[in-house]
This record gives C-alpha cells, sequence and structure tokens, in this order.
C-alpha cells in the first residue's frame, strides 16, 4: 500500500515544532507524511477536509532529507568486494548500521576486482527500498577497473583493465549485466572511453571520472560524451596546474555542454582532503559538491586492532592505519561526521552543507524529484537532526527506522 | 456603533484579537453550537491573525467549534496561487490553529458555476445559522471585500469585476505584470455583511 492507491486512505503524520530543509531554506514548518510519501497539508485541507490522525512534536529539531551516500566500500567488518556466497546479509547489515549515521540510502562500492568477482556479487546486490531493515539501496557503485595505472591508488594493479576493440563489450563481459549497477568510475584517458562513456550513459548509469591522469581537455570531452560525476576530487588525480588544471578544472569550466552540471565527491573526513582544499572547491563550484564517505570496512568497527581480509588496521578515532605503520587505510568517518566537519572547514550555511549530503547525490542520479528533498510528493527519508547536527532519528518513507538513545524517552 | 481609537498597528491587532476571542470564549461553543465568523484577508488583519495563532498556542482558545466564512476569492487563480486568498488563510492562519478543515468556507473562484458557487455559499451562511461576528477591512476608497464604492447596500454573494485601481494596485503582486493580475473576484455581498450579528471593521 506504501505508493499505491492505497496511500489516500493511509494515516496522515504531521510533524511538528520542527524546522524543515525546503527551498534551500530551514523553513519554521510542520512536515506531512502519508502513505510513505510528504504531503501537501494545505491541499489536504482543502481539497480533502482531512486533519493529520498523528502528530509528533520534534523538540524544534531540524528535520533535513535523509542522507545519500554514493561511495561506501564496506563497514562494520564487510568488504562489499569480497566476493562470498553470502554478499546479501553483509550489505544489509551495513544498510542496518548506517541508518543511525541518517544515511537513508546508499550505492555500495565494489573497488577494482577480477572478472569473476564482479560476475558473483553484482547479482547478489540488487536496487532496493529502505526501511527498518536498512538504508536504501540505488545500485552499485563500480570504482575500477578501467581506470590509470598511475593513479590507481589501493586498487590491485594485477586486476585493472583497459578498454579492447570492442569496448563496451569488454566492459559487459567483465562487469556482466549492468541492470544493478548506477556509478561507474573510468579514467577518461583510456582508449575508446568515448564510447563506453556513450554507452553506459544511455542506459542510465552514471559516468564518473577518477583514478586518472587526464587533463582538462579529455575531462571536457568525457563531460561531453556524458560524465557527470568525478571520484573523490584531487584524490587520484592529477594535482591542479594552472596550465592545465586537469580534472579539478571541470569545476570552472567553460566547455560543458549547455545545461550540463557537474558533481563532484568530496571526503570531508577531516584526514583526506585538507580544509583549505575543501573550502576551495566548495567556493568554485558549491552546487556540485557530493559528500561521500568512500568508507572502507573498518568504518564503525571502534578502536582498536581489527583484522579486515588479508590487513591487520588500527583505528584510532576517526582515522584508520596499517597496523603498525602511519599508512592511512581509508576513510572511517560516518556521513553525519562528514556533514559536520564540511560544516565546520567551509563556514558554509546549515542548509549547504546539508544539501551536499542530499539533494546533490539525489540530483546526480537524477532522483531528485524522490529522493534528497522535502518536497511534496517526495519520498518522506528524512533524518532528525539536533543544532549541531548530532543525528537524533532517521525515518525511511515516513517510518522511524532509528533512533538515538537519547532521544528514546 | 463603537468606536475605537488605538495608537498603532500592534495596538489596534492586539485589540482585535482580544475582542475575537472574548466573543468567541463568552459564546462557549460546542459541538452543537457553532460559533461563526466571518473573516478577511489583506496585510491590515495579518497581525491580528498573529495574536490570535499565539492565543490558541498558549491554550487560552480554541477554533474547534467555530466556522469561519472568508469575504472573497479571486475568480480563475489556482487555489494553491501565493496571492489566493486559499493560500493566505493557510498559511497566516489556518495551517496553526486548530479549525476543522469541514468548517473552514472560501469561495472558489474556480468553480464551473460561479454563481452557483455564491449562492451555495449564502446557503452555507444561513445553514449555519448566520455570521456572529464578521471581521472586515476597510479599502482606502471605503470598500469592503470586493464591494468597490457605488455597490448596492442590500447586494449578496456575487461575481464583481474588479475595478482598475485595484488591479493596478494588485499588479506587484502578480510581478508587476498586469496580465497575471485576475479581473474577476467572487465577494460576499454589502448586504451579507450587515445580515452579521455583529461586524468589527479595522481601519488603518
Amino acid at each position: 500500500m506504501r505508493n499505491g492507491k492505497g496511500a489516500a486512505w493511509a494515516p496522515v503524520l504531521q510533524f511538528t515544532n520542527c524546522r524543515i530543509l525546503r527551498g534551500r531554506r530551514l523553513l519554521r514548518e510542520d512536515l506531512w507524511v502519508r502513505g510513505g510519501r510528504i504531503l501537501d497539508p494545505e491541499r489536504l485541507f482543502f481539497e480533502e477536509r482531512l486533519v493529520a490522525d498523528e502528530q509528533r512534536d520534534c523538540g524544534g529539531c531540524i528535520l533535513a532529507p535523509g542522507f545519500i551516500d554514493v561511495q561506501i566500500n564496506g563497514g562494520f567488518g564487510v568488504d562489499f568486494s569480497q566476493a562470498t556466497a553470502d554478499v546479501g546479509s553483509g550489505v544489509a547489515l551495513v544498510a542496518r548500521k548506517i541508518l543511525s549515521h541518517g544515511v537513508t540510502s546508499f550505492c555500495p562500492t565494489l573497488v577494482t576486482s577480477p572478472p569473476e568477482v564482479y560476475h558473483k556479487v553484482l547479482p547478489q546486490i540488487p536496487v532496493k527500498s529502505g526501511g527498518p531493515h536498512g538504508a536504501g539501496i540505488l545500485g552499485v557503485h563500480l570504482e575500477g577497473p578501467f581506470i590509470s595505472r598511475e593513479k590507481r591508488g589501493a586498487h590491485p594493479e594485477a586486476h585493472l583493465r583497459s578498454f579492447e576493440a570492442n569496448a563496451f563489450h569488454d566492459v559487459l563481459a567483465t562487469y556482466g549485466p549492468l541492470d544493478n549497477v548506477r556509478i561507474v568510475t573510468l579514467a577518461p584517458e583510456l582508449d575508446r572511453s568515448h564510447e563506453v562513456i556513450q554507452a553506459l550513459t544511455a542506459r542510465g548509469i552514471c559516468v564518473s571520472l577518477g583514478h586518472s591522469v587526464a587533463d582538462l581537455q579529455a575531462a571536457e570531452e568525457a563531460v561531453q560524451s556524458g560524465a557527470t560525476f568525478i571520484t573523490h576530487l584531487f584524490n587520484a588525480m592529477l594535482p591542479f596546474h594552472h596550465r592545465d588544471p586537469g580534472i579539478v578544472g571541470l569545476l570552472t569550466s567553460d566547455r560543458l555542454p549547455p545545461g550540463r552540471h557537474i558533481f563532484y565527491g568530496m571526503i570531508s573526513d577531516g584526514t583526506h582532503t585538507n580544509p583549505a582544499a575543501l573550502r576551495i572547491a566548495h567556493r568554485a563550484h558549491p552546487q556540485g559538491l557530493v559528500l561521500v564517505t568512500d568508507a572502507v570496512p573498518a568504518l564503525g568497527l571502534g578502536n582498536g586492532r581489527h583484522t579486515l581480509g588479508q590487513q591487520e588496521v588500527e583505528v584510532n578515532g576517526l582515522t584508520a592505519y596499517v597496523a603498525g605503520t602511519k599508512t592511512l587505510s581509508g576513510s572511517i568517518a560516518p556521513m553525519d561526521v562528514c556533514v559536520r566537519h564540511f560544516l565546520q572547514a567551509t563556514g558554509c550555511s546549515v542548509e549547504a552543507a546539508l544539501e551536499a549530503a542530499s539533494l546533490h547525490p539525489a540530483q546526480l542520479l537524477g532522483l531528485e524529484k524522490r529522493k534528497g528533498t522535502l518536497d511534496f510528493g517526495a519520498d518522506a527519508d528524512f533524518v532528525v537532526l539536533d543544532d549541531s547536527l548530532h543525528v537524533q532519528a532517521t525515518y525511511i518513507s515516513g517510518e522511524l527506522v532509528w533512533q538515538a538513545e537519547e532521544a528514546k524517552q | 456603533m463603537r468606536l475605537v481609537i488605538l495608537d498603532n498597528y500592534d495596538l489596534a491587532s492586539e485589540w482585535a484579537a482580544k475582542y475575537i476571542c472574548n466573543r468567541i470564549i463568552q459564546f462557549k461553543p460546542g459541538q452543537d453550537r457553532y460559533f461563526t465568523l466571518g473573516l478577511p484577508t489583506g496585510s491590515t488583519p495579518l497581525g491580528c491573525y498573529k495574536k490570535l495563532i499565539e492565543y490558541h498556542k498558549n491554550g487560552d482558545i480554541s477554533f474547534k467549534y467555530v466556522k469561519t466564512f472568508n469575504m472573497d476569492e479571486y475568480v480563475g487563480l489556482p487555489r494553491n496561487h501565493p496571492e489566493s486568498y486559499h493560500s493566505y488563510m493557510w498559511n497566516n492562519f489556518f495551517k496553526h490553529i486548530d479549525i476543522d478543515p469541514n468548517n473552514a468556507h472560501i469561495l472558489d473562484g474556480n468553480a464551473a458555476d460561479l454563481q452557483a458557487e455564491c449562492d451555495a455559499f449564502e446557503k452555507k451562511i444561513k445553514e449555519a445559522g448566520g455570521i456572529d461576528l464578521f471581521v472586515g477591512g476597510i479599502g482606502p476608497d471605503g470598500h469592503i471585500a470586493f464591494n468597490e464604492p457605488g455597490s448596492s447596500l442590500v447586494s449578496r454573494t456575487r461575481l464583481k469585476t474588479l475595478a482598475m485601481d485595484t488591479i493596478l494596485a494588485n499588479a506587484k503582486y502578480f510581478d508587476g505584470d498586469l496580465s497575471k493580475v485576475p479581473t474577476m473576484a467572487l465577494t460576499v455581498g454589502v448586504g451579507t455583511v450587515m445580515d452579521a450579528r455583529e461586524v468589527r471593521i479595522n481601519v488603518l
């Protein structure tokens, strides 16, 4: 009955005493929900002549669209790129745990892997609605293997690939069916990348540029072919140079197709991106900034030494090191921490910080009518936050799916 | 007739709101006994609505057993247009109080048969037992609701073409574009207002 014909008879919930993020502003306004969607209360009043069936006092909190994480490799000991027989339960565990971070939907991300891993894992991660069981799955983000050897970062060199003569067939042969895929990160300087970008975008798959040594011109050509996203800006790409700003230059390029908007992911964990770099990107192109956690399996494990796959990892607060070294082992800052750090580091408005984790990723995926917004008709996926942006509760389709201990009284 | 002169807008708004509030409370409305209120729109009553909302939030007054009838509405303007009187009443009053939507009456300027809509409105007022208190404002030329000067004193709810002055004055609410300004409205008549047991007019 959630979004179907039964919606008109579903109970009306009115969240009162709150500030809601709508139209770029925090408004002193109630949020009305019915049948899992956000309701226009004026229409309810004048056309249906109905009032709310239940009112919930939000104690003055902020209600923002639920966070959307388009790049997360795992967490809570689970590695999405591990080809186990039961990938589904690992994904489900992470989906449930990240509700406490305010995340209501996400793109499980697979790093460069051999074809058999994609063939085994991808069919086990279908697109799925969120609910009390966990955050919704919007589709998988495939980061690699069609990336630059030079900028591969932590991706295993042995499994990197380039596009062969029949480029898109090679992509299909590598990944298998693309039904569950939402984003592909690739390096545009690879030969025949343009036909691949065109073929992927024609299927509604978002193409992201990353792990690449592309110069600005190659990046612009990739955008002209359909790419719309940049994977973790500044990381794993050529550094900004004034005569060739590389992929970073896309933020202020004047050679993008008319009406095309470029988005870029930022890891705002206080470690992986220097605050000054965060500010440069934000000030150059605030509407394109998408906060991503890029979290690794150590996310959520707590301080101490953990064995993850073949690796020993030492977690200390918001940093994870390869045990016994000072080598960073990936990001482990939850999305709500990234939002708070972004707010504090850039001095942007609360509204802008919240939109970078909700509206912008939804726009990137073309979902802005349903997700990342509290406009009428959108899915009632939202997060209840106190003034310092700590998550008090998380709702999916108007249903309470997580609540902070202190908010439970 | 009683004339109360107050020094400023805030005092006048507060006085008006207290007056309405007291009238409702004295009436002791209940399930079989609704208080019927005629309501205006525009900038003048905004302060009064704010005060009434404040009294409601403080728990001093409930609108559960109050029926309201608005004076007028534009013709052909979508109900959810920010300048419609439906939007005005929702945003400035109804969404903040506990009135039953079935008891909040506003003329439908998009009705297929406008005269039938006006007749039905008069009938609803009659069925509600007439209006106990009609709160109004008066425009610079002395018009009440959309009854421009020269309107018959016994007029009833009807379709009116707006005076050119009114259309010009309204343009600022419609991007300064005259072609977007409604040229007609449904309005209660002077007779409809005068039938009320009590009429309160705010003039600023």
